[in-house]
């Protein structure tokens, strides 16, 4: 989708917002569901970062580091790939305090997201690296560079290129999964929504307002990794139709 | 730390709620295919549904599924309509999906180069049988794999269903779980099942990919 | 001989599995001296540059730089394989220019010549930019500096690519197949750079080339490559004048036919 069809869904998604909060039946539960917002967007945030420190450690890992680096690397992303993050989420929520290990709840949330999408994370930064062109490795070389510079200077600056729209589709799964923390008793904004259909059963306007919400947040991300995208790439499409 | 009588005691009640994650995945996957089949074949037959399905596929892609299967559990009765969870939960595992394998066949009609078509009539061939013969079997190798890999991603979506208490794999975990205070055994059991299902699958597909590229490669 | 060679080729082999590239190569270049390789495709003529610039392992043989070993390092007395910082040091001599030029493309011109000088030899930004600017006015591009290698045409970009090579102040210079990739009309500001390249400085040159006229006009020997072997060599206008070979004859032929 064009980024004006895009930023026009934003707008009219926040329309109707503002237009249902003018009805008293909607707007009873829009302060509730903005704090659970809040929390759920403090999450994916911490969450994002997690996960990009996690995918470019793990990539890094599996193509450049020794063998038992890679081993630990590999290992990492098969079973956060091969298992869900619920079932993750869960498994560090009740299983690890049996082995004495305490964390709050919110520390399991960004720690389980994070470590998930990480892990899809990190095939995406090793895809982007391995599509440099090998004439970028031979220039280097030639120019007597060493590995720790090639790849500083010359090859991760444009794989980051490459690198940023499947990132905007993993911070989008990542917020989608945001909605998982609700099930180990974290008040964001899923929780807020069931706790709020259970009180009062307005289902209709209870989840019309949280789809529009997270649809918002999703357009937000969408949109600006577009932006993102665009900046990086000017000096290397410039010039380029011409 | 891991006790392995506990651990055969929970196995048979786990196995046979693994049997119901698997039949939530074949009938959710069941739907998502033949939806997604439909969504695109509209968009493609109706000019005009283009735009309002890309915004019903945005809409459903940006959005996270626990809201859904929530929405659709709760809402139906509303209607009048009674559906139990296992239901309403498959319905929107299977809709949520329906979005993106409808992006998949897309994908897979355009990447078919004009030339194809356009040689197709310069042999003067029939519309239809120049969809039967030429596209279609172009079509199929790259869209296989990628529906694949939505039947294990949505094979992993599975557990959310607990959250509307089907008692699946996971919610069985769970209960295990409460009643005994051992959440080790279950919960890592479920894990491997995953973790096993998911390597195996990816392995199925890999093999998949390479018998039907060798096909039209050749 | 009283000066060791600039290059010595010393019985390298290189294969991949069970094709042999490059069959027991010996050759030695003197300083200064401008060498050009010739032959079909497929005869291994790239892989000596690439050997040379370490792109490329060999598997027999040893290759040495002004009478040092590149590929290899001596320890004991013995020539054991060079680890990378032995490679390192030696290959710092050397500089090269490829045939899809690879510049890099999020860099301008400025930034792809002051890159490896400041990252690589330590060197202040501001004496790497001049020395750039100087490199970017040799080759006439001064007023294109900062343009990013997509604003550029295929000869620009490979004279940037030159100047680009000359920043890291090498003593050898290698040049594979330089022109290839460009349209007719761009061959001639390459070339002319190359040519006030090799009068100006002190450079030892190898290049690999399907352009004979430039070959005849600029280098002081010409090899000829078939099959992983030189099959004849010396100065251009012997080898292209009366070449001595069948093989060679052949080639010159049908390069000429070709126009």
């Amino acid at each position: 989708m064009g980024i004006r069809t895009l930023v026009g869904m934003l707008v009219v998604a926040l329309a109707v917002i503002g237009l249902l909060a003018t009805q008293t039946s909607y707007s009873l539960f829009l302060p509730g569901l903005l704090e659970g917002a809040l929390l759920t967007i403090e999450i994916a945030l911490l969450g994002s970062v997690l996960a990009v420190i996690m995918g470019v450690l793990a990539a890094l890992a599996r193509l450049y580091g020794p063998a038992p680096l890679r081993w630990v690397a590999t290992v990492y992303v098969e079973i956060f790939r091969g298992t869900s993050a619920l079932v993750q989420l869960f498994w560090l929520f009740f299983v690890l305090p049996q082995f004495g290990i305490l964390m709050d709840a919110f520390t399991v949330a960004v720690l389980a997201l994070g470590l998930n999408v990480g892990a899809y994370g990190s095939e995406v930064v090793r895809g982007a690296i391995l599509a440099v062109a090998p004439g970028q490795w031979e220039a280097s070389i030639a120019l007597n560079m060493s590995r720790a510079q090639m790849l500083r200077r010359i090859i991760l600056p444009q794989a980051f290129i490459a690198m940023i729209p499947p990132w905007g589709n993993l911070f989008i799964e990542l917020l989608k999964s945001t909605a998982l923390v609700s099930l180990i008793t974290l008040t964001d904004l899923a929780f807020k929504a069931q706790q709020m259909n259970q009180s009062t059963l307005k289902t209709v306007p209870i989840f019309t307002l949280v789809l529009l919400i997270y649809l918002a947040m999703s357009l937000v991300i969408t949109i600006g990794m577009r932006f993102l995208e665009q900046r990086a790439s000017a000096g290397l499409s410039r010039g380029r139709a011409a | 730390m891991w006790d392995w009588s506990f651990t055969l005691e929970i196995l048979p009640t786990l196995a046979s709620a693994a049997i119901i994650t698997v039949e939530a995945t074949l009938i959710g996957f069941v739907i998502a295919a033949l939806l997604g089949l439909v969504l695109a074949l509209v968009r493609i037959a109706i000019p005009w549904t283009a735009w309002p399905i890309s915004v019903l596929v945005e809409l459903i892609r940006s959005t996270p599924l626990l809201i859904q299967i929530f929405f659709l559990y709760f809402v139906f009765p509303k209607f009048g309509i009674v559906l139990d969870a296992f239901t309403a939960g498959v319905i929107a595992i299977g809709l949520h999906y329906a979005a993106y394998c409808s992006e998949v066949y897309r994908a897979g009609f355009d990447n078919i180069p004009r030339g194809q078509w356009e040689a197709s009539i310069a042999l003067n061939l029939p519309q239809w049988a120049t969809f039967r013969d030429i596209i279609i079997p172009q079509v199929i190798p790259p869209i296989v794999p990628a529906l694949g890999n939505y039947l294990v991603a949505l094979f992993k979506e599975t557990p959310l269903l607990s959250a509307i208490a089907v008692l699946e794999l996971m919610q069985t975990a769970k209960i295990i779980g409460s009643d005994t205070f051992r959440y080790t055994e279950p919960m890592t059991l479920v894990g491997l099942f995953f973790l096993v299902m998911s390597l195996v699958s990816a392995a199925i597909i890999r093999v998949l990919e390479r018998l039907l590229n060798r096909r039209t490669s050749r | 001989m009283t000066e060791k060679p600039m290059v010595r080729f010393d019985n390298v082999s290189k294969r991949y599995g069970a094709l042999t590239v490059l069959d027991g190569l010996s050759l030695d270049i003197a300083r200064g001296e401008k060498v050009s390789i010739i032959g079909p495709s497929g005869s291994g003529k790239t892989t000596v540059l690439r050997m040379l610039m370490t792109l490329e392992t060999i598997n027999d043989g040893v290759i040495w730089v002004e009478g040092e070993p590149l590929t290899h390092m001596e320890k004991g007395g013995k020539l054991v394989p060079a680890n990378l910082a032995h490679i390192r040091r030696v290959r710092a001599k050397i500089g090269m220019v490829f045939q899809s030029f690879n510049l890099f493309p999020h860099m301008t011109a400025l930034q792809n010549c002051i890159e490896a000088p400041i990252t690589v030899l330590g060197m202040k930004r501001k004496d790497a930019e001049e020395r750039a600017a100087e490199l970017l006015n040799m080759v006439g591009l001064s007023e294109k500096k900062d343009h990013y290698p997509s604003q550029l045409s295929g000869g620009q970009q490979q004279r940037v690519a030159i100047a680009r090579a000359c920043a890291m102040r090498p003593k050898i210079m290698l040049f594979d197949e330089v022109t290839s990739a460009l349209d007719p009309e761009l061959v001639g500001e390459v070339l002319q750079v190359i040519r006030q390249l090799g009068r100006e400085h002190d450079l030892t040159m190898l290049m690999v080339t399907h352009q004979m006229g430039f070959a005849k006009e600029f280098s002081d020997r010409v090899c000829f490559f078939y099959q992983g072997k030189i099959c004849e060599q010396g100065p251009p206008g012997e080898l292209f004048g009366a070449p001595k070979n069948e093989r060679t004859r052949q080639f010159l032929r049908a390069v000429l036919e070709a126009g």
